[in-house]
C-alpha cells in the first residue's frame, strides 16, 4: 500500500488556496441528494454537521451521550490559538505554523499545519458571530493570554471554560440545522461498525443504547469525529465515556492507524488520591501563566510548603529553561516533573506531585484578580482535594490528556477507506509528537468548519448522488457481526468486571508506555496485554441484557477494543527507536536528558494496517518532507 | 483504612419508562472520604455486577462538573447537599459514617425516567432548537474585533452562558419549570449585539416550546438558582421576562 498524503504542490502559503480551487464542487440543488453521517458531536463533529447541514446536505449525526452538548470538548479549559496578532507582539500565520511544527517535535506535516494556522483566524470570527462570550478588555475588544511553547499571546479564552463556550456555539449551530430539517440527530446511539462494499464506505452500524437495538444507516460518506483514546490508560483527563471503539472498528475494516504511541501527558493535573479513582482532573495550562512550579531542593524534604524557605526551593522549570520558564511545552514540563519525583523531591503523601504556587501572583495582582482569571479552576481543585489553593500551593502531577495519534488521513481528511473521513482528535494529522496547548480546539473547529466542507465535495462530486443500496447484504452482515459480538460478551459470565480489566490495562500502559518507555518494558507490556486480552474473553462478567439500557455492556465492548489498541501502541513505541515529543524512549536522550530525535531514520508517520485477530499489524511509512522549517534540536532554554 | 465510612444507600430502581419504580437499599462499605460520590456508586456497582445483579444505571461523563450529564437528587436536593457543584464534584467527605443517603432521579413531566436514575432530557435540545442560537452560517468574514462589546455586558453574557443544561433547575422547582435554563440562553444572546436581530422571535419560540414539553411556569420561588451548580441567578429570569414583554408588545405572533 502506497500512502499518498495528497499535499498540494507549490509554496506553503498557497497550497490550501490553490487546492480549494481545484476541488470539485456539488451544485447547491444536488446537495440534498447526498446522505452524510457524522459520528461524534464534539467540536469537530458538531461544527462539521452544522456546516454541512447549512450547505444543504442531508446529515445524520450520532452521539452516545444524551445530548450533543455533552461531548468532552466541553471540558477543555484554557483557550484556543489563533494567529490574529491582536497584541501586535509579532504573531503571524507563519509563526503559528512554525511554533506548531516545532512544538510537535517535527513529526507533523507542514502542509496540514500551515492550513490550520491559516484558518485559525476565521475560527475566531465565526465563534464571535455565533455569540461565544470570549474574554474582553475594558475597551470592548478581545483579550488574549499566553500558552506553552509560544512567546506570543495568541490564545483566546472564556475564563477557564473555553471548550464549553466553543462547543455550545457549535451545538447551537447544529440545533439550528436540526430545526431546519437538514440534520437528524440520534442521541444515546453508539457506533459499532462501518459498513463497506468493495472497500468503499456505505454506512455504519449503531446500537440504540436505550432499546439495545442494533441498526444500520447508509450514507455516501461517513465522518468519524469520535475523539481520542486516552482512556486506554484507564486514568486520564478524558470523560468516562471517551473510547476508541468507532475508530478501532474502522481500523479493523481497513483504515490505517497512525502514530498510536504519540500520547500527551499533561503536566498540570490533580494527583491520584487512591485506588477508587475513576478519572483525573486537569488544571489548565493557563495556570502556568501565573503559577510557579517548584519542589524542595533537598530530596525527602517533607516539611509543609510554607516552612520551606525560598532558598531551599527549586523552581526547576525556570532554572532549566530561562527563556520559556514555566511555559515550556507540555511534554517537557511533564518529563521534568517526573524527573524531580524520581529524584525523591516529590511532594504530598504519595511523593508523586510537584507544587504549582500562586503566592507571588496573589501578592502582585491581588487575590481578586487571580480569582477573576482562574476562579472556577481553583474551586474545582478545592472540591477535589479539600485544600484551599489561594492559601497553599496546588499539588500537581502529569496525567494522560490527549492522543496525537489516530486514524491516518490525507490532506482531505480521508482515511484509507474511500468515503470514510476522520476529524479532530480522532485523526493523527496536525500535532506531530506533541500538541501545543490551545491547539486542540483550534484543530477540531478548523477540520469541522473549514476543511471538511471544502474537501468532502470533491469526493461526493466524483461518486455522484445515486442512492445507496441498503438492501446490499453487507448491511445485514455487519449488523449480524455486531449482534454476535454483543451476545458473546454477555455469554462469558466470568468472574472479573470489565472495569477491573480496564484498570489492569491502564496500569500496564502507564508503567511501560507512559511518560518514559524502554525496549525491555515495552516487550514485557506487549506480552502482558496479550495475556490480559485472552483472559478477558474467557473471564469477563457482564451483567444485564442486550435489549435494554446497559452501561455495563457498553463499557465491556469499549474495554475489549482498548485491549487491542493497547498492544498496537506498545508495538508502535517499540518500533520507533528515537525519542520525540511525548514519545520518550529512555535509550534515546541528549546529555541534558532531552528527547533525542533520529531524523535520518524516523522522520515518518507510522501507519499501521490491521491483518486479522492476533496477527501482527503491518507498518506503512509516510515520509515527512520539511521544505520550510529547519529540523533542529528543540530548545526552550 | 482509618477514616473510611459505612453508608446505607436508598436508590430509586426502575427497569424502564413503562414500569413502576421503588427505592432499594444497598450497603456502601469502606468508603474513603476522598472518593467522589459517583466513585462510591461505581464501587457499589462493581459488587452488584459480580453478584450477577444489574448495576444502578446513572448518567455521568466528564466527572469534572462541566458536561451536565450527571443528575441525581440526593437527600431531596438536586446534585446533593453542597451548593455550586454537580454530583460528580461532590465528595464523600461531605458525609459521615453511618449515614443513610436517598438517591432519586430528576422528577418532572418533561424528563421521563429512562431507567433507574437516568432521565430523558431531550426536551432541552428541542428548546434550544426553537431558537437558542444566532442564525449565522459558517464562513463569517466580519473580523472578530469589528464589534466592540463592553466588558460588563460580555461578562454578564458569560455568566449566563455557563449553564451546563443539567436540568437541576427543573428538578428543584415545584412547578418543574425550565425557566432558569431558558433564561440563561435568552439572557446570553440578548446581552450581546449579535443576538439582537432575533431577540423577539427567540424568546417567544423558546417559551412556547418549553410549554409544549410539559414544563411548568415560573412562580419566582428561586429554588432553581439555589440548586444550580453554576449558580445562575434570578436576574436572568427577570431579563427573560423583560424580553418577553417587549416581544409581545410588538409581536406579530399574538
Amino acid at each position: 500500500m502506497k500512502l499518498d498524503s495528497k499535499i498540494p504542490e507549490g509554496p506553503i502559503g498557497e497550497k490550501w488556496t490553490k487546492h480549494k480551487f481545484k476541488l470539485k464542487l456539488v451544485n447547491p440543488a444536488n446537495r440534498r441528494k447526498y446522505d452524510i453521517i457524522v459520528v461524534g458531536t464534539g467540536l469537530a463533529g458538531s461544527s462539521a454537521a452544522a456546516s454541512l447541514g447549512e450547505m444543504g446536505y442531508n446529515v445524520k449525526v450520532f452521539c452516545f451521550q444524551d445530548s450533543p452538548r455533552r461531548a468532552h470538548s466541553i471540558a477543555a479549559q484554557g483557550g484556543i490559538n489563533s494567529a490574529k496578532n491582536y497584541r501586535n507582539d509579532g504573531d503571524s500565520v507563519y509563526r503559528l505554523f512554525y511554533d506548531t511544527v516545532k512544538g510537535g517535535d517535527y513529526r507533523a506535516r507542514e502542509g496540514n499545519v500551515h492550513r490550520l494556522a491559516e484558518v485559525s483566524v476565521n475560527i475566531i470570527d465565526q465563534c464571535v458571530a455565533q455569540g461565544v462570550p470570549f474574554a474582553r478588555e475594558y475597551g470592548g475588544l478581545l483579550d488574549n493570554r499566553s500558552f506553552g511553547g509560544a512567546q506570543v499571546s495568541r490564545t483566546f479564552y472564556a475564563r477557564g471554560q473555553t471548550g464549553q463556550q466553543l462547543l455550545l456555539g457549535a451545538y447551537s449551530a447544529l440545533e439550528r440545522q436540526v430545526n431546519e430539517g437538514t440534520v437528524k440527530q440520534y442521541t444515546r446511539h453508539e457506533m459499532l461498525d462501518v459498513v463497506t462494499v468493495d472497500g468503499v464506505t456505505r454506512g455504519v452500524v449503531v446500537r440504540d443504547l436505550v432499546t439495545g437495538e442494533i441498526e444500520s444507516h447508509s450514507a455516501h460518506a461517513v465522518l468519524l469525529c469520535t475523539g481520542g483514546y486516552g482512556n486506554v490508560f484507564y486514568l486520564s483527563t478524558n470523560a468516562q465515556g471517551c473510547n476508541v471503539t468507532a475508530a478501532w472498528r474502522a481500523h479493523k475494516k481497513g483504515a490505517l492507524f497512525a502514530n498510536p504511541c504519540f500520547t500527551q501527558i499533561h503536566p498540570t493535573c490533580i494527583p491520584v488520591s487512591g485506588d477508587h479513582q475513576s478519572k483525573l482532573t486537569l488544571m489548565s495550562e493557563s495556570l502556568r501563566n501565573d503559577g510557579r512550579v517548584w519542589v524542595p531542593a533537598k530530596p525527602g524534604d517533607k516539611r509543609l510548603a510554607f516552612d520551606i524557605p525560598e532558598s531551599e526551593r527549586d523552581y526547576f522549570l525556570e532554572r532549566k529553561y530561562p527563556s520559556f520558564g514555566n511555559l515550556v511545552p507540555r511534554d517537557v514540563a511533564s518529563r521534568n516533573a517526573k524527573e524531580m519525583c524520581d529524584l525523591g523531591k516529590g511532594v504530598g503523601a504519595s511523593g508523586l506531585a510537584v507544587y504549582l504556587d500562586f503566592a507571588d501572583s496573589i501578592k502582585r495582582l491581588g487575590e481578586d484578580a487571580v480569582r477573576a482569571k482562574y476562579g472556577n479552576l481553583f474551586d474545582m481543585y478545592a472540591q477535589i482535594t479539600g485544600e484551599n489553593p489561594y492559601k497553599t500551593p496546588m499539588r500537581i502531577y502529569p496525567a494522560v490528556h490527549y492522543t496525537m495519534g489516530g486514524l491516518w488521513v490525507d490532506y482531505n481528511l480521508s482515511t484509507t477507506i474511500k468515503g470514510l473521513y476522520s476529524l479532530g482528535e480522532a485523526n493523527f494529522s496536525d500535532h506531530g509528537a506533541n500538541r501545543l496547548g490551545a491547539s486542540a480546539l483550534m484543530q477540531g473547529l478548523a477540520d469541522g468548519y473549514f476543511v471538511i466542507p471544502a474537501t468532502l465535495s470533491d469526493y461526493l462530486a466524483e461518486i455522484g448522488p445515486k442512492a445507496i443500496d441498503k438492501t446490499h447484504p453487507a448491511f445485514a452482515q455487519a449488523v449480524k457481526d455486531v449482534q454476535e459480538r454483543t451476545a458473546r460478551l454477555l455469554a462469558i459470565n466470568g468472574k472479573k468486571t470489565a472495569n477491573e480489566y480496564h484498570k489492569e490495562l491502564g496500569k500496564i500502559m502507564w508503567e511501560y508506555c507512559g511518560m518514559a518507555r524502554n525496549k525491555e518494558g515495552l516487550q514485557k507490556a506487549q506480552k502482558l496485554i496479550q495475556e490480559l486480552r485472552a483472559d478477558f474473553w474467557k473471564n469477563v462478567k457482564v451483567s444485564g441484557e442486550a435489549g435494554e439500557l446497559n452501561p455495563n455492556l457498553e463499557r465491556a465492548g469499549r474495554v475489549a477494543d482498548f485491549l487491542e489498541l493497547g498492544e498496537l501502541m506498545v508495538v508502535d513505541a517499540l518500533e520507533r527507536n528515537e525519542s520525540c515529543g511525548g514519545h520518550f524512549r529512555e535509550e534515546y536522550q541528549t546529555d541534558e536528558n532531552e528527547a533525542q530525535r533520529d531524523d535520518d531514520n524516523y522522520a515518518y508517520v507510522a501507519a499501521w494496517e490491521y491483518k486479522g485477530d492476533n496477527k501482527p499489524e503491518e507498518l506503512h511509512k509516510e515520509d515527512l518532507v520539511f521544505e520550510n522549517v529547519k529540523l533542529t534540536q528543540r530548545s526552550y532554554k | 483504612m482509618a477514616g473510611n465510612m459505612n453508608i446505607t444507600l436508598k436508590v430509586w430502581r426502575q427497569k424502564n419508562a413503562h414500569t413502576k419504580g421503588k427505592l432499594v437499599s444497598y450497603d456502601a462499605k469502606d468508603v474513603s472520604p476522598d472518593m467522589s460520590f459517583l466513585e462510591m456508586i461505581d464501587e457499589v456497582n462493581e459488587v452488584l455486577i459480580k453478584k450477577g445483579d444489574e448495576p444502578i444505571a446513572f448518567d455521568h461523563d466528564c466527572r469534572e462538573g462541566i458536561c451536565g450529564m450527571c443528575s441525581m437528587v440526593i437527600d431531596g436536593r438536586p446534585h446533593g447537599p453542597k451548593e455550586g457543584i454537580t454530583t460528580c464534584q461532590l465528595h464523600m467527605r461531605s458525609f459521615k459514617d453511618g449515614d443513610t443517603i436517598t438517591i432519586e432521579p430528576w422528577r418532572a413531566k418533561g424528563f421521563p425516567v429512562v431507567k433507574d436514575l437516568v432521565v430523558d432530557r431531550s426536551a432541552f435540545d428541542r428548546i434550544i432548537q426553537a431558537g437558542g442560537y444566532i442564525s449565522v452560517n459558517t464562513g463569517v468574514t466580519i473580523d472578530a474585533n469589528a464589534i466592540a462589546i463592553s466588558k460588563q455586558d460580555s461578562d454578564k453574557a458569560f455568566d449566563a452562558a455557563t449553564c451546563i443544561g443539567c436540568g437541576a433547575c427543573v428538578a428543584a422547582c415545584k412547578n418543574a419549570s425550565a425557566m432558569l435554563f431558558l433564561s440563561a440562553k435568552v439572557s446570553q444572546l440578548s446581552l450581546l449585539p449579535q443576538g439582537h436581530p432575533e431577540r423577539m422571535s427567540r424568546v417567544e419560540n423558546m417559551l412556547q416550546q418549553m410549554e409544549d414539553e410539559g414544563f411548568g411556569n415560573c412562580s419566582n420561588t428561586g429554588a432553581c438558582s439555589v440548586e444550580c451548580p453554576k449558580e445562575i441567578g434570578q436576574e436572568h429570569i427577570a431579563r427573560l421576562n423583560r424580553e418577553f414583554i417587549a416581544a409581545k408588545a410588538s409581536s406579530e405572533n399574538v
